[in-house]
């Protein structure tokens, strides 16, 4: 039997992952911007487990949206990449040093 | 059984939605030729949303299923905001025509980012609060990149995007722990469930830690700041100015519904929390500046540690604070629209007046100007009797009345090392010779505009009463 810790401990595995790989990764941004979706979709399997245990629709309403922001912010960021890549003709994290932190 | 929800309260939304659209269509079909009727209507969407706003005030009240809120906190912030931007616009038009970004995108962006901060001032409701921030970061990521062939910026935009996709990503876990927890999304429920519940609520801690990092990486706060003066340094000064003003002013509404009004009960947890990012964002913001030679990038520092002052006083957690805190966000959002205005004023075609050095000997040339500078200066580095002084008391006293001594004494020290770089602009202004010489190509109306801001800090510093009653009402 699966319960609910067991939804919570796997979202929170894949939440840590994408965090460490957005900021362990110096390499590749398109890697970032996979991790930023692993990130959203820990959060989303997050909500459909509570959701479903606590038998609250909204939650599952919750995910819908979260997906569709999600694929805006996809968009978005690959937009930015092209950019980027115009630019500098690299994507690679450690060349983005002009700008200096 | 299905409510007709109560439109009048989202009237000034659906207004500026459909002005919006009708923006995007004209801009769609006739590209830049209409540009300056793109220009007028975008100023009439924001004049015309903000007149609603006010001319709706009074009466308030839940609606959409308790989703959106309609009470005096949103109806002054959201004046604020459509007055801010009005400004910004009319700041950034001729900056944008002189070096070839004055498309028409830049003002469907801007309507709909002012959209989205209008959703998250009323949010009363995770979900709505999450979709207006995303509507509102959305176009601010574009916005960035529009300069597409200036390396900088697009770098600036990454570095913006990323960053602000992970404050959403830990705000949206916080939140996802908290409906796991209170078993609703709604603020008004996790406010009962929060003060309805008995026994451990240690869980719930697990997931302010990820509500207060979100709201850390939106506002800036160390150790959540990286990004801030690389996007203000590198984006095209129009669009920092953009992001620095308004969607301060909507972050605080976030930092209040879910803190202040949803999470109350639960305050030992997020104070300890505040007062870490507070004292870290004052201290570094502060100490930082001082290093640098940009304005822009020095600015963006200064932002910091304005940002640590707000801080202080919602972490006071009284009804003072919060007002203090509202009163401390209206000023900078003041304050930040004049100073970035001056270097949009300095800049022209081919010259960014970027530099602390490009403002040297600019009393000789311009007096006037300078003297507008020195009120900017004085005020941000909290000098009575401006409006910046009134500010920094009230956080201040805020945190005194709870006695968090610290604080506050790290706050005045802090303040007086700050007082330092923003003294050493007005010196090089009114001591050093010129290294440039300063031409001066904008119209009146900007001219104007910017004078009556900067003389409004003036005005708020001898009498700050109007408006500290105005942020008091919201808050009881």
């Amino acid at each position: 039997m699966i319960v609910l810790s067991d939804y919570l401990i796997l979202a929170a595995i894949l939440f840590s992952l994408a965090v460490a790989g957005i900021f362990i990764n110096r390499k590749n941004i398109i890697i970032l911007l996979m991790c930023i979706e692993l990130m959203l979709l820990a959060v989303n399997l997050n909500f459909v487990a509570f959701s479903h245990f606590s038998g609250d629709p909204a939650g599952q309403v919750f995910v819908f949206f979260i997906l569709t922001v999600a694929a805006a912010e996809a968009a978005i960021g690959l937009a930015i990449l092209v950019l980027l890549f115009r630019n500098l003709s690299t994507i690679n994290v450690s060349d983005m040093d002009r700008l200096k932190g | 059984m299905f409510q007709v929800p109560n439109m009048l309260f989202v009237l000034p939304e659906m207004v500026m939605l459909a002005m919006a659209c009708v923006i995007l269509l004209l801009v769609a079909f006739t590209g830049t030729r209409q540009i300056h009727w793109v220009i007028g209507l975008s100023q009439f969407t924001l004049f015309i949303t903000a007149l609603i706003v006010v001319w709706n005030m009074g009466e308030g009240g839940l609606t959409f299923s308790g989703t959106y809120i309609k009470d005096n906190l949103s109806d002054v912030l959201k004046v604020f905001v459509c007055v801010i931007n009005m400004l910004v616009l009319l700041y950034s038009s001729r900056y944008l025509k002189a070096r070839g970004l004055r498309q028409g995108e830049f003002y469907v962006l801007a309507v709909f980012s002012t959209l989205g901060m209008l959703i998250m001032v009323s949010a009363y409701h995770l979900l709505t609060l999450y979709l207006g921030l995303e509507l509102m970061s959305l176009c601010l990521y574009a916005m960035v990149a529009m300069q597409r062939d200036s390396a900088v910026a697009t770098e600036a935009a990454m570095k913006y995007f990323i960053l602000g996709s992970i404050a959403s990503g830990m705000l949206l876990y916080g939140m996802s722990i908290i409906y796991g927890i209170t078993g609703s999304l709604g603020i008004n429920d996790i406010a009962l469930a929060v003060a309805g519940s008995v026994g451990d609520d240690s869980i719930l801690s697990f997931g302010i830690v990820f509500l207060v990092i979100g709201i850390g990486f939106k506002y800036g706060a160390v150790p959540f700041h990286m990004w801030l003066p690389d996007v203000y340094h590198g984006a095209p000064t129009a669009m920092t100015l953009f992001i620095a003003a308004a969607p301060k002013v909507a972050a605080f509404a976030m930092l209040i519904r879910l803190l202040a009004e949803g999470l109350l009960d639960l305050q030992h947890y997020w104070q300890d929390m505040l007062i870490m990012l507070a004292l870290l964002s004052m201290i570094i913001g502060n100490i930082v500046a001082i290093a640098q030679s940009n304005l822009k990038r020095m600015l963006a520092y200064s932002t910091i540690s304005h940002v640590g002052f707000l801080l202080m006083g919602v972490l006071s957690g009284t009804d003072e604070g919060f007002a203090a805190s509202m009163f401390y966000t209206l000023i900078y959002a003041l304050m930040t629209l004049g100073a970035f205005g001056m270097i949009l004023l300095l800049s022209r075609q081919g010259f960014e007046a970027e530099n602390i050095d490009d403002f040297k000997g600019l009393s000789d040339s311009h007096p006037w100007f300078a003297l507008l500078m020195l009120i900017l200066m004085f005020s941000m580095a909290g000098i009575p009797p401006l409006a910046g002084f009134y500010a920094k008391l009230l956080v201040i006293k805020a945190a005194i009345d709870v006695d968090l001594l610290l604080v506050a004494l790290v706050a005045v020290v802090t303040s007086v090392i700050g007082a330092f770089y923003y003294l050493r602009v007005i010196k090089v202004m009114y001591f050093d010779k010129p290294l440039v010489t300063h031409r001066l190509d904008a119209g009146r109306p900007m001219q104007i505009a910017l004078s009556v801001n900067v003389l409004m800090i003036l005005l708020l510093g001898l009498f700050p009463g109007a408006l500290m009653q105005l942020c008091s009402f919201v808050f009881v």
